[in-house]
């Protein structure tokens, strides 16, 4: 039953082949009996699982139907779960339960999903490695000594183990289509403001962006459904309508032009990867795209011009844990300063410290220009390079990254290192872009992703290639070893 | 131009983050070498660009200003590190 995609599941449940109590029961044995190897979840909320579960069956039986209804999922643990410990893998939060669910969280329990638990993730989402959890490293199922990436490696390894069908993730620099790269997965960061930010634990407010993990881009258009929609309660999310992204899945690609930059396939990019891409790029001619090389000059400023934007943002955002309202709060201490300080030099671990603290610099009196203010004009130089290609391509293909998943620990001493790791993913968030990353094959034995961009709200567009791209290939399809 | 430990204990100050005496050095260390990152953004021309702060250039929104939330006030402090009567506790501010 753990083999199952959610739009098989979601046959499944309609058809009366099973219940989605025996499915939510099997799920959360599977994950008892595999996550200790993975440490994929932080949380597993079992018994309100198989309420959920119960209640979904319930509805189903009194004749209401939907793709979702009774089928399982598990969130990043920095979306707010009413009642529920949300961490966001800090020990700032280990005792913090939100006293109500983000919008996403609403959304897709109003739909029928039964939430199994809060997936293990960076440390407030900073992290491309899955290392900075306070909870520990999540492993890579393809190989137990790799990173599964991050910041939603759990969400990742989950799904590629097959404790479960679908997550949801966020993605500030590349968060949902890294980790999908990493564990031969599909995942899909939508339009900067497309799903709310509503209950959602900010990281950098204006590039986080929730979206849907899972093995079929088919899956991630019925997850994205149920996830996308304006929200009056995100001061920044779009009030623009959301399609049927399931509808246009099997459109033709006969005409597509995609777009291949190339920056994409300079200096520091894996040969074999650059391979597999290139693959990737036949079979969608063979479809009927054409391919045009094009050029987009402006993205080596990105990783400088984000590691100001997201830690200003950051520094800012983080700001609200002082020891007074929520989360830690150190022992005894002698005075307000002193209680702020404390309790934050405790909470908070070593990269988000880091963080906090170049943002707080770049942010200073007499840096500001210099630092914020340019970073913010070299990202609408960003932007710009990609409105000037789409003028001439509909969609953009290249590799989600530069290498295939490291060994634990491998970067964890150099935080510039990792970053650098982050270089086709983060122009997207800084220009706001849909971006989508799926299977294309393995190098020594780890999975590699091809990453497709398109204009703003064009997600079923990524969708609609993602998926007439599985249906040629079976890259998605391979389960790794002992999963 | 490097960063010295005094600045980063300044940095630190303002954003009110104790760090630890003896990971000072290291911490130097690794925010120097993020900023060398960052600072290569200085070779950029960005003459006459206008910044961007929101991807789509959206404005706030404006609401009608009105009531729309019930008092929670309870379940919100029940997360509290500390409270009383409705109120957070911290440490004496004025003498």
């Amino acid at each position: 039953m753990h083999q199952l995609t959610l739009a098989e599941i979601a046959r499944g449940l309609a058809d009366k082949s099973f219940s989605s109590e025996e499915l939510t029961g099997a799920l959360l044995s599977r994950i008892k009996q595999l996550d200790p190897q993975l440490n994929s979840f932080i949380t597993v909320t079992q018994a309100q699982a198989l309420d959920q579960a119960r209640a979904a069956d319930a509805r189903r039986a009194s004749g209401e139907t939907g793709a979702l209804l009774g089928a399982p999922i598990a969130h990043k643990d920095l979306f707010c779960t009413n009642g529920v410990r949300t961490s966001c893998g800090s020990k700032m939060l280990d005792s913090f339960t939100a006293p109500y669910d983000a919008t996403v969280v609403a959304k897709l329990a109003e739909a029928g999903m039964v939430t199994l638990g809060k997936t293990n993730m960076d440390e407030f989402a900073m992290g491309s490695a899955n290392e900075s959890s306070h909870y520990g490293a999540v492993k890579n199922p393809w190989n137990l000594e790799h990173v599964p990436g991050g910041s939603s490696g759990g969400s990742a390894a989950a799904v590629a183990a097959r404790l479960l069908p679908a997550t949801t993730g966020t993605d500030t620099g590349g968060s949902i289509r890294q980790p999908a790269a990493f564990t031969n997965l599909t995942g899909l960061k939508p339009t900067y403001g497309r799903v709310s930010r509503w209950g959602m634990i900010a990281y950098a407010s204006s590039l986080d962006q929730g979206g849907p993990l899972a093995r079929t881009a088919e899956d991630c258009a019925l997850l994205l459904q149920g996830m996308a929609g304006f929200d009056a309660k995100d001061s920044t999310s779009v009030d623009e309508p959301v399609p049927d992204f399931s509808a246009n899945l099997n459109a033709s690609l006969q005409g597509l032009r995609i777009g291949l930059p190339k920056e994409y396939f300079g200096a520091g990019l894996d040969p074999r990867i650059a391979d597999l891409v290139q693959a990737s790029v036949k079979e969608l001619e063979k479809l009927g795209a054409v391919v045009k090389e094009i050029s987009l000059p402006n993205m080596q400023h990105a990783i400088p011009a984000y590691y100001v934007i997201a830690p200003a943002e950051a520094s800012s955002n983080l700001s609200r844990f002082d020891g007074v309202r929520f989360g830690h709060r150190c022992e005894d201490p002698k005075d307000l300063t002193d209680l702020y300080k404390r309790s934050r030099g405790e909470g908070f671990g070593a990269e988000v410290q880091r963080r906090i603290m170049v943002g707080t610099y770049a942010l200073s009196a007499g840096y500001y220009d210099a630092y914020y203010v340019k970073a913010q004009q070299i990202r609408r130089l960003i932007k710009n390079d990609f409105m000037a290609a789409f003028a001439d391509v509909d969609v953009i293909l290249g590799p989600t990254t530069p290498n295939p998943a490291w060994k634990l620990g491998a970067k964890s001493s150099d935080p510039v290192a990792a970053y650098l790791e982050d270089v086709y993913t983060i122009t997207a968030n800084l220009a706001g872009l849909p971006g989508l990353s799926m299977p294309a094959g393995f190098v020594d034995g780890l999975p590699v992703g091809v990453q497709l961009l398109a204009p703003y709200f064009q997600e079923g567009r990524l969708l609609n290639i993602a998926h007439r791209y599985q249906q040629v290939t079976d890259w998605h399809t391979r389960a790794p070893n002992g999963f | 131009m490097a960063l010295q430990r005094s600045d980063v204990e300044k940095i630190a100050h303002l954003a009110r983050l104790g760090l630890n005496e003896g990971e000072l050095p290291r911490f130097t260390d690794a925010l120097n070498s993020i900023l060398g990152l960052v600072d290569q953004m200085q070779a950029v021309d960005t003459s006459g660009i206008e910044p961007l702060a929101h991807p789509l250039e959206a404005t706030q929104r404006l609401r009608p200003d009105q009531v729309t939330e019930s008092n929670q006030r309870d379940r919100y402090q029940a997360v509290a590190p500390s409270t009383e009567n409705g109120l957070y506790l911290v440490p004496k501010v004025i003498d």
